[in-house]
């Protein structure tokens, strides 16, 4: 064990950590899972969703962006917090037009895998049936802002993997959207199917075109096991 | 129960005739000596998927449309693939995916005959239109039948295996996209199927034995029930061999004479038109050369068996030689003998499962293919209740969908069924005073045996929701009843 190892408890279990990094990435090289959304593992972290909400030491913070400190007691598969994700998981269901029996990242999607993960069978606040623009005008690629999440890994892809700054957010509050650098449509901008922030959305906002259902139930990525696992299993192996 | 009002007239209401995931109702006008004066079938539902599919992507539509239904939703995946098919310019797919589809699609079929002559026929057809409400059942049937009720259950069970097999689920699989299929069957998937696939066609002979004979017992009588000539318009295949999957439209009048033939999807409008009617919410298509008082036509199972001119599987072919020796090879007419050619086709369907499932393109693995995209589509297919046509226009900057009209069966059906309730309310309600729940039941029956998607969604335990009112002719509610 290196000098400038560190150890915090998660729910309990001692795990070790390097100092800088985040507690999230303490947890996920000692396989244990965070549930997160904004999150990616090739972007720095965003801490817009909370889904990542962790108690440290008893106060809530999210473990994308909170610094792994020696001897943190960290909170996070517990009760209390797993319903607080629910509830931000299904207030993100309701808030857009998520209809997953038509949407092809069904199968793929980090929000509905998220979803089944935290036992969110149905919703119970009111859908608010906003009206969302789409925005298809890309040969390639097309914006279904419907099924957007605020996540802003696109953003944060186009800016500092593609160099791009295609993305941006606009508005606030309820009327918060992500638009695009054109005086239009996507069509006006740099974006190519072949970035980053094409392949980056968690959900089905954000689709290179064309590719609809290939995949067939059973081969998508949460067919078979829940989201998260990847980082169970690897530590585990 | 309805009474007689002072001056005579009634209008007897049947609200809801319960639809697939909706609704319809039934009013016979009678007048003052119970004399039938108007009788017609509404359907009250409002589905809107041509409208809120505009603006999506094309290649959703065959995962968006098949929402329309839970009984038949196959129909529309394949048939809204199809129509991508030709959008993608693959105007001839892979072996492989055009298997895999029929496939996918025969056991659609399969499933959904069963499903319509075990659960929802069979209780009127093996103990009788009129008989106790307590006993017209499917319960009825398990009690009396355990054996017929038990193979009903693993017939459906089998169909929908298939579906899940090539689809990927037993409802609402995403197996065609524009251009093939995601999957072929793997050994494994195959030889489940296979092993039961015999005895499923042996249990689809004797389900037909079974409805033949109750048809052969009271041949006249169910021949004559809710009778009428009509046009009858189906797919064949090129040869005018039956084809439930592809292949081009025909229609024939009811005395067999051709109407047209050799009829391509991309056609249909110069051979199809649909009227509106301010009284339903189902438009009424009609052939566009005879007009609309005498271009409708029927559609489903016994209109293909009077369309095509035989059979490519051994069975079926000999079984159709029989129902169309009947009336000595020209179209039969009545509503009833939709039963008879239905079965006729679960028997056909189990024989084209067991061909496929023999195929070794089945395994293969070139799925998809494409070709120049174009910005419109239209395809048909033969669904489990009739011809289901299914057009796309696009706007080609944006792959969006701007148009979509779908005629499904049922739509086709509209008129027919209209028809049917009049001729049932002219044989059994004409003069009667009284009107009892066998007698309402009757009209139930002539509506049912076109299988329309109405008798899936609340047949439970064999009765529809209905509701009848008499009104009196200043429109004033005199009596009313309802049950369910």
């Amino acid at each position: 064990m290196s000098e400038d190892t560190i150890t915090i408890l998660i729910d309990g279990k001692a795990i070790q950590a390097e100092p800088g990094q985040t507690i999230m990435q303490a947890a996920d090289a000692a396989g244990l899972y965070i549930p997160r959304l904004c999150g990616h593992k090739d972007l720095p972290p965003g801490g817009h969703c909370r889904v990542c909400t962790v108690k440290v030491n008893g106060r809530p913070a999210s473990a994308c962006t909170f610094p792994a400190v020696e001897g943190q007691v960290i909170e996070s598969d517990t009760d209390e917090i797993n319903t607080l994700r629910r509830t931000v998981i299904e207030m993100l269901f309701v808030e857009g037009n998520h209809t997953c029996p038509a949407c092809e990242a069904s199968g793929n999607c980090e929000l509905q895998a998220l979803g089944y993960r935290l036992g969110l069978v149905a919703t119970e606040l009111p859908y608010l049936n906003v009206p969302r623009e789409m925005d298809a005008s890309h040969k390639d690629v097309y914006i279904d802002r419907g099924r957007c999440v605020l996540c802003g890994r696109c953003v944060r892809a186009s800016k500092l993997v593609d160099g791009k700054t295609v993305f941006g957010f606009a508005g606030r509050g309820i009327g918060k959207r992500v638009a695009v650098d054109a005086e239009h449509a996507l069509s006006e901008t740099a974006m190519s199917a072949t970035d980053k922030a094409a392949s980056i959305c968690p959900t089905g906002c954000l689709v290179v075109k064309g590719k609809g259902w290939a995949t067939p139930v059973g081969k998508r990525d949460y067919d078979t096991m829940p989201i998260g696992s990847d980082i169970e299993q690897q530590a585990a192996g | 129960m309805a009474t007689v009002p002072a001056n005579g007239k009634r209008k007897i209401v049947i609200n809801p005739v319960t639809r697939v995931e909706g609704h319809g109702k039934v009013t016979i006008h009678m007048d003052e000596n119970n004399h039938v004066d108007q009788a017609r079938f509404h359907i009250i539902e409002f589905r809107g998927f041509e409208r809120f599919i505009q603006g999506r992507m094309y290649w959703e539509a065959p995962v968006v449309v098949q929402r329309l239904c839970g009984i038949c939703p196959v129909s529309h995946h394949l048939c809204g693939a199809k129509a991508t098919d030709v959008i993608v310019g693959a105007d001839k797919l892979t072996p492989t995916a055009e298997k895999m589809r029929r496939l996918m699609h025969y056991g659609q079929t399969y499933q959904s005959h069963a499903l319509h002559f075990y659960h929802l026929a069979s209780p009127d057809l093996l103990f009788g239109f009129g008989a106790p409400v307590e006993k017209r059942n499917v319960i009825g049937v398990i009690g009396e039948y355990p054996e017929v009720a038990t193979k009903a259950v693993l017939m459906r069970k089998f169909g929908q295996e298939i579906i899940k097999a090539t689809s990927g689920k037993k409802v609402h699989g995403t197996g065609a996209i524009p251009g093939g299929i995601n999957k072929n069957l793997s050994i494994e998937e195959r030889d489940v199927l296979r092993k039961d696939a015999g005895k499923m066609l042996e249990w689809a002979v004797e389900g037909l034995e079974l409805c033949k004979s109750v048809v052969k017992g009271n041949l006249d009588f169910l021949l004559a029930f809710g009778s009428f000539d009509s046009n009858h318009v189906s797919i064949v295949r090129e040869d005018g061999c039956m084809d439930l999957y592809d292949g081009v439209l025909r229609a024939k009048d009811f005395e067999g004479n051709i109407i047209f033939d050799q009829v391509k999807p991309a056609d249909y409008l110069d051979y199809i038109v649909e009227e509106v009617r301010p009284w339903s919410y189902m438009k009424f298509p009609h052939i566009k050369s005879l007009g609309k008082e005498k271009g409708w036509y029927r559609v489903g199972p016994m209109p293909r068996v009077n369309c095509c001119d035989f059979i490519d599987t051994p069975v079926a072919e000999k079984e159709r030689a029989e129902l169309m020796s009947v009336t000595g090879g020209k179209p039969i007419n009545s509503t009833m003998a939709y039963h008879w050619a239905r079965m006729i086709e679960l028997v056909h369907s189990a024989e084209k499962i067991i061909e496929l499932l023999d195929d070794p393109d089945l395994q293969g693995t070139d799925l998809v293919t494409s070709g120049e995209k174009r910005t419109r589509g239209v395809a048909w297919i033969e669904a489990p209740r009739g011809t289901l046509i299914h057009h796309y226009e696009l706007n080609p900057e944006t792959d969006q969908i701007v148009l979509a009209n779908l005629i499904v069966s049922t739509t086709h059906n509209n008129e027919p069924m209209n028809r049917a309730v009049r001729v049932v309310a002219e044989q059994h309600l004409e003069g009667q005073a009284e009107i009892t729940e066998g007698l309402l039941n009757h009209i139930e029956v002539g509506i049912r045996a076109y299988d329309p998607c109405l008798s899936c969604a609340t047949h439970a335990l064999g009765q529809m929701r209905l509701q009848v009112q008499l009104v009196g002719a200043d429109g004033t509610i005199l009596d009313e009843q309802f049950r369910g």
